[in-house]
């Protein structure tokens, strides 16, 4: 029986545990470890780094990450694949290089791969008549055109694969699909057939349970999370596939963290739509046909995934400033705390009215009794002992978000009695909006490059 | 006989753009059709009222025991602009799991609320 290949997962988003590379690659044998940093939210802000310095752009956690793993890596000639490229791919590979330099490791073979960024082709895709509206709400691109931050296409697996044949230990890409941080290794191990759409399905249903690192083995399990054990050392999960593209996934036995089915359906619904057509650029999936069997001790079998055709146009995440928003918070405590931090509202609404605030909309939680689920959430049975309140703006004009920062201290002298402002450190300061405008290109609109530096 | 959705439950939600998935798996597979019986899209709709501006959707998948929520419009513009306080949805899935369900005679549920 040949060894199956195994990838790790280490990262599902910017701001998850570094050591969870060194923990992947210490905890036992491995073939690839791949992390995941970008969220939809994340390009904008890494476009908004970059235009403040040009060597910036990358989620610079990777290189923190790798920093106390890369001699353990490149000893057991362990692959690395990342999207920590971000909206500066190119700066996060030489940022590698020159680790590797510092560290004394001659010869790292470093795969850039760069492409997905169209901002600059959005004007000549309008010239070619394609529309780029809103996927969701079929919205005319016009009426973002001036805003816009960042445009990226998302690549899929082949420009990963491709700078794997070519000889990269590590893999640096900017926006490419999460799961096909797993399937790029796939195919340059397995050279599955491009048509091959069983397969392909099955190397994204692998990268789709890897690529929220500890959600795929314990973490934020909801089914029975008093049963996971040690998540303070959670081993994030670890795919063992086969050629035949059936895999068992698993996690380090002397690490944290819990592997059953339950814990893998958690996963396996994360961020889906239509569940018989998970679209990537490389093949469709039909995750109705994911099968699951408990092998006990921290393995399940996952098999009898099937796949469709790939899609004939690739998905672009566009980016675009959407206004300003701020958000106030007091704290009221008993009696009466519902009724004063009620009182608070209106209070805060008469302010903003005198002091001529252009606000578009307001948004009021009563933390503790209905803060995250709001008209969902029954009344409470009794007083409550304290409400957090808390009263959020959204607006086109910066000088009233931040002169709506003003209005909330003021209160804890001029407003109703009892409130606590711990949760005040000076004024609460306005935040730009940056808002997610999915759209559609053709896959000719999207060229990959693919590179291979060395330290 | 009645029981609150948690005790046949377990969720996990997520965002998408302005959208809102929650995914909704039996604890036992006993419990998953009681799930497509009882928990319709329109029930869904209709607990989270203005908080869904749009359609809610639901797909089944039955080999995994388990309902997909698709709530179109529920993320307040989106994860981006929301002004709430889970700008992501994430503890929808709980929000959820309160739903009063009918369970069939005979069907054995051990109350974990």
């Amino acid at each position: 029986m040949p060894q199956p290949f195994r990838i790790a997962g280490a990262s599902g988003f910017w701001g998850d545990r570094n050591d969870a590379l060194l923990d992947q690659v210490r905890g036992g044998p491995i073939d690839v470890v791949m992390l995941d940093y970008l969220a939809e939210v994340t390009m904008s802000i890494l476009r908004m780094k970059m235009m403040r310095n040009p060597n910036q752009g990358y989620a610079g956690d990777f290189l923190k990450a790798l920093d106390p793993a890369l001699h353990d890596i490149v000893e057991r000639r362990i692959k690395v694949v990342t999207n920590a490229g971000g909206m500066n791919p190119r700066a996060c590979a030489q940022a590698v290089i020159e680790l590797a330099r510092k560290k004394g490791i001659p010869g790292l073979r470093v795969g850039l791969v760069t492409g997905d960024d169209i901002l600059g082709q959005l004007d000549s895709l309008a010239a070619r008549g394609i529309a780029l509206e809103n996927l969701d709400t079929g919205g005319s691109f016009s009426t973002i055109r001036e805003r816009v931050l960042s445009a990226n296409a998302y690549l899929g697996s082949e420009p990963i694969a491709e700078a794997l044949r070519a000889g990269a230990q590590i893999v640096v890409t900017g926006r490419c699909t999460d799961s096909a941080l797993a399937l790029g290794p796939l195919l340059a191990r397995y050279d599955w057939a491009p048509h091959d759409w069983n397969r392909r399905a099955a190397g994204i249903v692998a990268g789709h349970l890897l690529e929220c690192g500890g959600q795929g083995s314990g973490g934020n399990f909801a089914g029975a999370w008093e049963q996971v054990p040690d998540l303070a050392n959670l081993g994030y999960p670890i795919a063992e596939v086969e050629e035949s593209g059936e895999f068992i996934v698993t996690k380090h036995s002397g690490l944290g963290g819990l592997v059953t089915p339950a814990v893998l359906k958690e996963q396996l619904l994360y961020e889906i739509g239509d569940p018989r057509a998970y679209v990537t650029p490389d093949v469709v999936a039909d995750f109705t046909s994911i099968r699951l069997e408990d092998l006990g001790a921290n393995r399940v079998r996952v098999f009898g995934i099937r796949g469709m055709p790939a899609p004939e146009q690739l998905k672009v995440s566009v980016s675009y400033q959407d206004g300003w928003r701020n958000a106030v918070a007091l704290t009221f405590v008993w009696p009466h705390a519902l009724e004063r931090a009620r009182a608070s509202e209106r209070l805060l609404r008469a302010r903003c009215e005198k002091r001529g605030l252009e606000i578009d909309e307001i948004h009021v939680d009563l933390i503790g009794v209905s803060g995250a689920h709001g008209p969902l959430a029954p009344a409470p049975r009794e007083e409550p002992n304290e409400v957090l309140f808390r009263m959020a703006i959204r607006t086109r004009d910066r000088e009233s978000a931040k002169r709506f920062g003003e209005e909330i201290a003021p209160l804890v002298l001029s407003g109703v009695p009892g409130a606590a402002s711990g949760l005040l450190s000076g004024r609460p300061e306005e935040s730009v909006i940056v808002n997610y405008w999915p759209t559609l290109v053709p896959r000719d609109a999207v060229r990959a490059s693919v590179e291979v530096l060395e330290s | 006989m009645r029981t609150v959705l948690y005790n046949l439950a377990h969720a996990r939600a997520g965002d998408k753009g302005d959208r809102c998935n929650i995914g909704l798996i039996a604890r036992r597979p006993e419990f998953y059709p009681v799930l497509v019986r009882e928990v319709t899209a329109d029930r869904v709709k209709h607990l989270f009222g203005d908080w869904c501006k749009g359609p809610v959707e639901r797909f089944e998948l039955p080999n995994l025991e388990a309902l997909n929520f698709v709530l179109h419009g529920a993320l307040d513009g989106g994860a981006l602009a929301s002004l709430r306080l889970d700008t992501q949805g994430k503890t929808y899935g709980f929000a959820l799991l309160r739903l009063e369900v009918e369970i069939p005679e005979g069907l054995t549920v051990d109350p974990l609320i």
